[in-house]
């Protein structure tokens, strides 16, 4: 079943006088339990794509329908819902509140939507990214690895269709970069979320089963990947409680 | 259409979630305050002295306002004073010289109605010598009446009655400040004191009233023993006795008006003013009239000061503003990252706007406690002259006022945090 459908996308942006054809006709489909990767180098337009499928920019042309919402005839407020309740974003830059725990940062999402059951809901998202022991704890006392697993909890706490990745192991090592990707790839298997990374990493992009290449606001290639990475080993995290 | 159903359900708990969302905002503004307490507490400061001194100040106005009031009250009640000389300044002012005689006040008693009673009194200063005590007073010679008019509150033995005057016999009645001094615990009634070397019996001590009233330290004979031993000379007039200034109460509030115009007209008359056509060599003024100028200065001194401190005020609202601009600008990630994650602009809005009204309504409080000790503390002090009274309208001015003004300084900052686009924000470095 089709989740994201675009048909024809544009976005044109004014910078002063001269006008950036940022996207020029992109049209794409993605089904519901998809591992999507969107490759693409520097101002090929791939973040103003993830931007618009995120909800957080509008296409300027063209028809985008999320769940069969048709996202361009929303408001502020109306896209604002859709972020909070269909969309979970994790960044390269973790994006915590340095000043509140894990636990309150994962609460987030919550605050600016459904707040039942709160607490437990964070909970369950921090174990379900092996989290849970280290909750209480503040950004600057979690490794990076930690950090960005609180960040994925803080996606999945809302309970969204899709998860929005943007260079998710950009400030990682290897070694923690592979176990992020590890829990994207649990994520979508077991619970069968839509994940949706942006990279430009072709490492990273393997462990998606279909990658798509954004090239002058269009898309270049958009392929069946056969090798794709399986996780080294498997995570301890599924068991953790 | 279930999609559809799930969009529109979505404000219903938006709004379910609107108590949680103050609370929250409340708790955000709390955290952001603490982790920046010097910056907190330095633009805090500026609220904090304003209500400070807008608070002390108009209480301790009130309280100037009220002694006073208290004071003039407590003269007596539908007073008129008929002094000599015309005085264009008001009350207090230096008087030309023209004079008030006992002639003048027999003739009130016959041509004005209205007054329940004219008195007159004649004051002079004298040498007081007594248990250890040896200083100059005044003195002022009255009648039997005089007492009832002004109010006062005999504490021990009697008031000069009209005998005592009729027979200009040599007795005194004590300020309750001046007995005490003079003979301290024990009584002094049927004792003597001296006033310029002659003996007078104390028949009478008056209630000490403290305050900024000079009762405590008066000094009453009869007006006709005044005449005769104390007051010399500069007392009498060719046909008669000269007088201070006298003192007319009317028989009711209402008459107070037509017996202050009888009064002029009489004296116009008895001063041959009309013939000649002369301003007045003499002044009738009321209580209410003395009453109103005195209040006329302590609300000028209250409201101009509360002024001053409102602009101060006015500067921290300013300093509220400027750090609410740069929380936002520092925070640009974080508003990014919340409206990525499903805030709306409202949302932020609150936030920002609630971290301003936090800051302010905190200092409009400390201010608060401020000004009350303020007032309290002059209160205590000066105990004697005024008690600086709070009052509920300074209070909610000034926590109203720093509510406002956190406001009303906060708004824009607020709006600009809101209006940022997320992708830009989640960018900012």
């Amino acid at each position: 079943m089709a989740l994201i459908e675009l048909h024809d996308l544009t976005k044109t942006y004014k910078m002063g006088d001269v006008e950036v054809h940022a996207l020029q006709g992109v049209s794409l489909t993605i089904n519901e339990g998809e591992l999507v990767a969107i490759m693409g180098p520097s101002g090929s337009g791939k973040s103003t794509l993830m931007n618009i499928i995120g909800c957080l920019d509008q296409p300027t042309g063209g028809q985008y329908l999320l769940d069969g919402v048709d996202v361009g005839a929303l408001n502020d407020n109306q896209l604002a819902e859709i972020r909070n309740q269909k969309l979970g974003f994790v960044f390269q830059q973790y994006m915590l509140l340095q000043r509140r725990s894990a636990l309150r940062n994962v609460e987030l999402p919550t605050l600016y939507g459904d707040g039942r059951n709160r607490r437990e809901r964070a909970e369950a998202a921090l174990k379900m990214v092996g989290m849970g022991e280290r909750m209480h704890h503040k950004p600057n006392e979690l490794s990076g690895g930690q950090q960005q697993r609180v960040a994925i909890a803080r996606a999945l706490v809302s309970n969204p269709r899709i998860v929005l990745a943007d260079e998710p192991t950009g400030a990682l090592d290897t070694r923690t970069g592979e176990e992020i990707m590890n829990i994207f790839t649990r994520l979508n298997a077991e619970q069968g979320i839509t994940v949706i990374l942006v990279t430009h990493e072709p490492d990273i992009a393997a462990y998606a089963r279909r990658i798509i290449h954004v090239r002058d606001g269009k898309i270049g290639l958009d392929e069946r990947n056969e090798k794709v990475t399986r996780p080294a080993h498997a995570p301890e995290t599924v068991s953790a409680s | 259409m279930a999609r559809t159903e799930q969009l529109r359900s979505a404000p219903r708990a938006a709004r379910i979630n609107l108590s949680t969302g103050v609370w929250e905002s409340v708790r955000i503004a709390l955290e952001s305050l603490r982790s920046n307490k010097l910056r907190t507490f330095l633009t805090m400061l500026g609220i904090i002295i304003g209500v400070w001194s807008v608070v002390s100040l108009i209480s301790i106005g009130n309280g100037a306002q009220q002694a006073i009031t208290a004071q003039v009250e407590g003269i007596g009640t539908n007073l008129l004073y008929i002094v000599p000389g015309a005085q264009q300044g008001g009350p207090g002012a230096p008087s030309t010289s023209s004079e008030l005689t006992l002639d003048d006040v027999e003739a009130m008693r016959r041509s004005v109605p209205e007054a329940e009673y004219v008195t007159p009194m004649f004051q002079g200063s004298a040498k007081i010598d007594g248990g250890d005590i040896s200083q100059d007073v005044q003195v002022t010679g009255v009648q039997a009446e005089y007492s009832i008019v002004r109010n006062l509150k005999v504490a021990r033995g009697q008031f000069i009655t009209e005998d005592m005057d009729a027979g200009a016999r040599n007795v005194a009645v004590l300020g309750g400040g001046i007995s005490e001094d003079i003979f301290g615990s024990s009584d002094p009634i049927g004792q003597s004191v001296r006033l310029n070397g002659q003996s007078m019996k104390v028949v009478g001590v008056l209630e000490k009233t403290g305050g900024l009233s000079n009762e405590d330290a008066a000094v009453y004979v009869p007006l006709n023993t005044g005449y005769k031993s104390l007051f010399g000379g500069r007392a009498t007039t060719a046909a008669s006795y000269r007088v201070s200034n006298i003192l007319m109460q009317a028989r009711t509030s209402e008459a107070i008006d037509l017996a202050q115009e009888k009064t002029e007209q009489l004296m116009r008359r008895r001063h041959k003013l009309d013939d000649s056509g002369k301003d007045d060599d003499f002044t009738v003024f009321s209580q209410a009239s003395l009453l109103s100028t005195f209040n006329t200065v302590t609300t000028t001194l209250t409201v101009f000061l509360g002024a001053i401190a409102g602009i101060s005020l006015f500067v921290g609202g300013i300093g509220v503003m400027n750090i609410m601009l740069v929380s936002v600008t520092e925070r640009t990630k974080e508003i990014g990252l919340r409206k990525a994650v499903g805030a709306k602009r409202r949302d932020i809005l609150r936030q920002f706007l609630i971290e301003a009204l936090v800051m302010s309504i905190m200092g409009g409080l400390i201010g608060l406690l401020l000004g009350y000790g303020t007032a309290s503390l002059v209160g205590f002090l000066f105990s004697e002259y005024i008690t600086p009274v709070v009052t509920l309208g300074a209070v909610m001015l000034a926590v109203g006022f720093s509510a406002a003004v956190g406001l009303f300084f906060g708004i824009y900052p607020a709006l600009r945090a809101a209006r940022l686009n997320p992708i830009q924000a989640l960018r900012y470095e």
